[in-house]
């Protein structure tokens, strides 16, 4: 079993530790202290009162245990004879909860790594199935030890597992295809959703009333409780099995958005059916009232997401000084806006989806690079680890929970699921087809009734049920878990190959190119103006309303500064180039050049226009010979400026070393400007400068040391008598005067040139009028959220010691 | 490029009508320096509306090929504003300082430089590897093409021709 291979060893190492982690976790409970021990809650504020001085935390009960001990010691301790001071104790019950938390996490990421390690099985198997059974080991362990596993506490399912995940989907969601698809997202949600629910409800009631079952205590609105329950279709299943299998997009939209928006749905369903169960009758009034509270739960929860959204976007605009806490804000909003719609019984899921997209283009126009990324990296991160705990704890309240297992009711739950979902799919879709233009093919309501998965939160809905509204409530949790179980092994396993079989279209890798850009936008011009002139309110007409007025009135009070006017295909365009730069820096600059990148230069499109613009402007033969002149002077007074250092001058002239440094990325700058000339997509000057001076600079990043005089380089003289702080640097945009300096004589040499291309000047300060779009661009890379305070014009941008 | 109902016809011709002031014409259009009618007759109308129908359920693999050429080469005239069957960069600039000419803060280097990056990546796509010394023309059809693969024309080009009521909307 050792070492196999060098590839075996780690995926056979990994298994033995992963179950030792598990044993662990199911020793754990072991270690609580003896009942003896337990103090009641009445009691605690005396044991606390009473309590050593030093001892005092907040936590509840288990400070009192843990006191009681030490006073049990100390005050016997008194009489009888002392014990010997203990150099070393065990105080389990002090870090209890939050060691066994973080164990149980440990334990989930453990597990995404191991099956990442053994490649083999999660090509067959779904990671979600691995994880059910990896929850069932855990529990039967748990079990077996003797203690009692933990189950999925519906609270904590909804309050800290599930707003992750959904505010993930939220904060990403694909905008164009959700809007263009959003009203058969919204039938299939809401009608598809209540079809499911009657349907299998009501036919639950009949299979109830078979005589010989024994179920028929079960009334009707219990059943149809039961059938609003599972019904839903559950984001967070259909998010782990769909994210493997790569489906077109249309199609993930479809299933996801439904899957989405039928919270609102389910919320008023359960809650409806929860309190008709106390009623001895329905009315006509309470039914009215139910459809009424369907459109306030969701607009409701729309709307208070909205408000949130709006003002995240708003904070997001005053935070150009404090970046470090700029991710905080966007999770909190988010999460506030969750709560807050749960705490009016409106439906969380829809406001928290609401708050992420409306807040997403203002926030990520305001904040800087390294909180975009942080928020992208943290959002992944937590809803990840959120669905694996969810998932092991489905397979440990399995294993936790008290079954009761009927036949007849589960095995016609999951037929009539089943049944009522493809009916449902196939009615809705030749409903919906008469009004798409892109036609859903048999193989897309194949795909689409099959992608229903039940999860979590439908066990999570009927745990909360109480025993004494519905004593029934271990059967409708067994059958629950029965059909979770199923949708996601049996279709979860199975959709891969199905959809490989079918053939069904998958997502394309294709880049955003900028060509496509252009085109798309065109297209939609002309499509809104055709629009308009066949006098027809269209999908166009209103999309470019609303982006009139997000132009005119939001865009000015959610944006900060200059990116407000920032057109779309403008910040699409700098997006790309920020990319192509990074790529070219990653790939070794100097080195390699990516083969992704062709090798059309503007030669090639443009041959009268482009050598000019790059060479100097021609100069006259004596500027010529007065500029080789002042080179030359200069470079021999800096090498004598060396020769006399001594010992006692040791402290470095910075100016001195920036020089050499500046020489020597001139001369490598120089080589790496003829290969980018011709391989960079290469705008006019503005533009250009930031990105290769990125590139050239990334390349060689300890050459260049902040508030040093390197701003000076266009022009021949340094002083060093005179340092140029940085504001000074500002002059140099006209690049037309040097300084004033004593020692030189070329004052008046005014040297017009184009300092674009040139290589080792600092490019970063570009001249004229798009200076603060780009500037402002920079700012935002450049923002460290380090100590150092907020880099201001005139610095490089890349800061000491990055 | 297939057929339209009459009612769709008669529809068309109402707001013919309501545009063009119950001329047999359509006069007063943007003047273009070479090439733009400034005037249309409802043929034309109709002819230009026409490319704008959503593609049909029954239509078979040629069809579809057709029908969607069809539309490209709309597309591709409306770029192409002189007609020489390809479209030069100066097109090229002057279709993206028409796309972003709403903002009036922005300056003609912008979008020139997206229009090079982008004349530059169709030249990549179309012929791949190019010395220093080969010179790109322009873009033509079938490059034009090739650029499009990625994107779905059929179902973006299109107008809900059913539900079209003449309102009375005119400028």
């Amino acid at each position: 079993m050792q070492a196999k291979g060098s590839r075996g060893a780690p995926s056979l190492g990994a298994l033995p530790f992963l179950f030792i982690v598990a044993v662990l976790l199911g020793l754990l409970p072991c270690l609580q202290p003896n009942p003896m021990l337990v103090s009641e809650a009445p009691h605690y504020p005396a044991v606390i009162s009473g309590s050593e001085p030093g001892d005092v935390t907040a936590a509840p009960l288990d400070v009192s245990q843990a006191i009681r001990p030490l006073t049990n010691h100390t005050s016997p301790g008194h009489a009888k004879s002392r014990k010997a001071f203990p150099v070393l104790g065990i105080d389990y019950t002090h870090v209890r909860i939050p060691f066994e938390i973080s164990l149980w996490i440990l334990l989930a990421c453990l597990m995404k790594l191991g099956f990442h390690v053994i490649p083999s099985v999660s090509n067959i198997v779904p990671e979600s199935c691995l994880l059910i059974v990896v929850g069932l080991l855990v529990g039967g362990l748990i079990k077996g030890v003797g203690e009692s596993p933990p189950i999925l506490k519906s609270d904590i399912f909804f309050l800290f597992l599930l707003p992750p995940i959904i505010l993930d989907a939220g904060y990403f969601l694909p905008l164009r295809q959700f809007t263009e698809n959003l009203g058969t997202i919204l039938i299939f949600a809401v009608v598809g959703t209540l079809w499911n629910a009657f349907f299998l409800g009501g036919l639950m009631y009949a299979v109830c009333q078979i005589s010989g079952t024994g179920l028929d205590h079960i009334g009707l609105l219990a059943n149809l409780l039961f059938g609003s329950i599972i019904s839903a279709v559950d984001p967070v299943a259909v998010l782990a099995v769909f994210e493997e299998i790569h489906i077109n997009e249309l199609l993930h939209i479809l299933v996801f958005g439904e899957s989405l928006l039928n919270d609102a749905v389910t919320v008023v369903l359960y809650h409806l059916f929860e309190e008709f169960a106390n009623f001895e009758q329905v009315t006509v009034t309470d039914i009215i009232l139910g459809f009424l509270s369907f459109f306030v739960v969701s607009l409701g929860g729309v709307f208070v997401g909205v408000i949130y959204g709006v003002i995240a976007a708003f904070t997001s605009r005053f935070t150009s000084h404090i970046r470090v806490i700029e991710p905080l804000f966007v999770f909190l909003y988010s999460y506030m806006a969750y709560l807050s719609a749960e705490l009016f019984h409106l439906s969380g899921i829809m406001a928290l989806i609401a708050s992420g997209v409306v807040m997403r283009p203002y926030v990520e126009a305001n904040i800087s690079h390294k909180s975009h990324t942080t928020i992208k990296y943290f959002l992944k991160m937590w809803s990840s680890v959120s669905e694996t705990l969810i998932f092991i704890f489905l397979g440990v309240s399995t294993v936790a929970g008290r079954h009761y297992w009927n036949w007849t009711f589960i095995i016609s739950t999951l037929i009539f699921c089943l049944i009522a979902r493809v009916l449902g799919v196939l009615g809705l879709t030749w409903f919906i087809n008469r009004f798409r233009i892109v036609k859903l093919t048999p193989k897309d309501q194949f795909i689409i009734a099959y992608g229903g998965l039940r999860g979590a939160i439908a066990f999570s809905l009927g745990y909360l049920l109480d025993y004494e509204h519905f004593g029934m409530r271990d059967m409708f949790l067994t059958a629950i878990i029965t059909v979770i179980f199923f949708t996601v092994f049996v279709q979860g396993m199975t959709i891969r190959p199905l959809v490989d079989l079918l053939a069904v279209k998958k997502k394309q890798e294709t880049k955003r190119s900028i060509n496509e850009e252009i085109h798309t936008q065109f297209l939609d011009h002309l499509l809104t103006g055709i629009e308009d002139i066949c006098g027809h309110y269209g999908h166009h007409h209103w999309k470019d309303k609303l982006n009139r007025f997000n132009k005119k009135y939001v865009k000015k009070c959610l944006i900060a500064g200059e990116r407000s006017k920032e057109p779309q295909l403008i910040a699409f365009y700098h997006k790309m180039e920020m990319k192509q730069a990074i790529e070219l820096v990653e790939s070794g600059g100097l080195g390699k050049i990516p083969s992704a990148i062709s090798t059309v230069s503007m030669q090639n499109i443009n041959p009268k226009a482009l050598p000019v613009k790059r060479i100097l402007p021609a100069l006259s033969k004596d500027k010529e010979e007065e500029i080789r002149k002042i080179l030359r002077n200069n470079l021999q007074k800096t090498r004598q400026r060396l020769r006399s250092y001594n010992r006692h001058t040791l402290v470095a002239d910075p100016y001195e070393e920036a020089w050499n440094q500046m020489l020597l990325r001139r001369q490598k700058a120089l080589q790496l400007e003829h290969k980018m000339n011709n391989y960079l997509t290469v705008p006019a000057h503005k533009l250009d400068s930031p990105t290769m001076s990125r590139a050239r600079i990334g390349s060689d990043p300890q050459a260049y040391e902040p508030k040093s005089d390197s701003g000076n380089l266009p022009i021949i003289t340094i002083d060093p008598a005179s340092p140029q702080t940085p504001e000074s640097v500002e002059d140099l945009k006209g690049m037309s005067r040097l300084p004033p300096s004593p020692e030189e004589d070329e004052e008046g040499l005014v040297m017009r040139v184009k300092e674009s291309s040139s290589p080792g000047t600092d490019d970063v300060f570009t001249p004229g009028a798009g200076d603060s779009p780009s500037n402002q661009r920079m700012m935002r890379c450049l923002s460290d959220p380090g100590p150092q305070p907020e880099p201001e014009e005139g610095e490089p941008f890349i800061p000491k010691g990055q | 490029m297939g057929s339209i109902t009459l009612e769709q016809i008669e529809h068309l011709h109402r707001r013919f009508k309501q545009i063009s002031g119950d001329q047999p014409t359509i006069r007063n259009l943007r003047q273009a320096p070479d090439g733009l009618a400034d005037e249309i007759n409802f043929e034309d109308f109709l002819t230009i509306m026409s490319y704008f129908r959503p593609i049909e359920m029954n239509m078979d693999e040629e069809q579809l090929d057709h029908f969607r050429k069809e539309k490209l080469k709309f597309l591709f005239h409306m770029y192409d504003s002189d007609n020489d069957g390809k479209i030069t960069l100066q097109e090229y600039r002057k279709v993206v300082e028409e796309l972003l000419s709403r903002n009036p803060h922005l300056e003609k280097e912008s979008a020139r430089s997206i229009a090079d990056g982008a004349m530059m990546e169709a030249a990549s796509i179309c012929v791949g590897q190019m010395e220093p010394d080969q010179v790109y023309e322009g873009i033509t059809f079938e490059d034009f093409l090739k650029v499009w693969q990625g994107i779905d024309i059929d179902t973006k080009m299109h107008v809900r021709f059913l539900n079209m009521e003449p309102i009375a909307h005119c400028h």
